[in-house]
């Protein structure tokens, strides 16, 4: 009886002061997501793309469901880059009817660096220079009307790009 | 106000390539503590819509993050131009300042 009472103290004690300290703020109750979400993003950029980490994410928010590897996307950057700040990145697509270019690279801060809208007329074709924070995959992600194909490619950095 | 952007438009036929060079911060507010870990220390400044033009048919928008390198360096290609044209490159930042400028396809 005795062992009893005093268990069950224990465990009410226990039990509330655990709320306590988590209603207090004492517990951070997403510490776990504070850390690795970064938010690189200017206050007022609501931008949903922007805000995906993975590539399935990312094309999500783009609107479609998955994206296929596809050989018709040609993505030309350096094997190794000296200066993550600066790599130049150049994506052709082989594909009919390319409506959309997207460059990204998932280890960044936000997976999505630039979104290209192609319209008729203009060659499925964009050559930007884009921030690698480490050595990581760039992604070359096209949106046809057939839904959406990637290219990947790695780039080994030896001197990320984020600090600055 | 920012720079202007250096534009050039050439021809090769039909398709005209249009290299721009933008002035811009393109700052991602990131910097590295001592322990090596990201944190932001200041707020990002990036563009964040390119449009680009020819005479009055849009060729291009862009959609941009912060990881666009600084002084953004873009290429693209077109068909339906002649030497002559006018090219107009607009950016947005996220700041809220804009730029416009414009060349001539030569």
């Amino acid at each position: 009886m005795k062992s009893n009472r005093r268990d069950f103290l224990k465990l009410a004690g226990g039990g509330s002061a655990l709320a306590l300290l988590v209603g207090s703020g004492w517990i951070p109750t997403r510490a776990w997501a504070a850390d690795d979400v970064l938010h690189a993003l200017a206050p007022g950029d609501s931008r949903k793309e922007f805000e995906a980490h993975t590539i399935d994410e990312l094309v999500k928010a783009l609107g479609g469901t998955q994206a296929q590897l596809s050989k018709d996307v040609d993505l030309t950057a350096p094997d190794i880059a000296e200066n993550g700040a600066v790599v130049p990145v150049e994506v052709q697509s082989n594909l009919p009817n390319t409506k959309l270019i997207a460059i990204a690279c998932e280890k960044n801060p936000n997976a999505l660096t630039a979104a290209c809208h192609i319209p008729d007329g203009t060659e499925p074709y964009v050559s930007l220079r884009m921030k690698l924070a480490q050595t990581a995959k760039v992604t070359a992600l096209v949106q046809t009307d057939k839904g959406f194909f990637y290219a990947e490619r790695l780039v080994k950095v030896t001197l990320g790009g984020c600090g600055g | 106000m920012p720079d202007p952007t250096k534009i050039r438009a050439t021809a090769n036929g039909d398709v005209v390539e249009v290299k721009m060079l933008m002035s811009h911060p393109e700052s991602t507010g990131l910097t590295t503590d001592a322990a090596g870990k990201l944190k932001l220390a200041t707020t990002p400044h990036y563009i964040k819509t390119v449009t680009v033009a020819c005479n009055d048919r849009t060729v291009m928008t862009g959609d941009w993050g912060p990881a666009v390198s600084k002084n953004p360096f873009l290429t693209l290609r077109f068909k339906g131009g002649k030497p002559g044209d006018k090219i107009t490159v607009t950016w947005n930042d996220s700041a809220g300042e804009s730029r416009t400028d414009e060349a001539t396809v030569g």
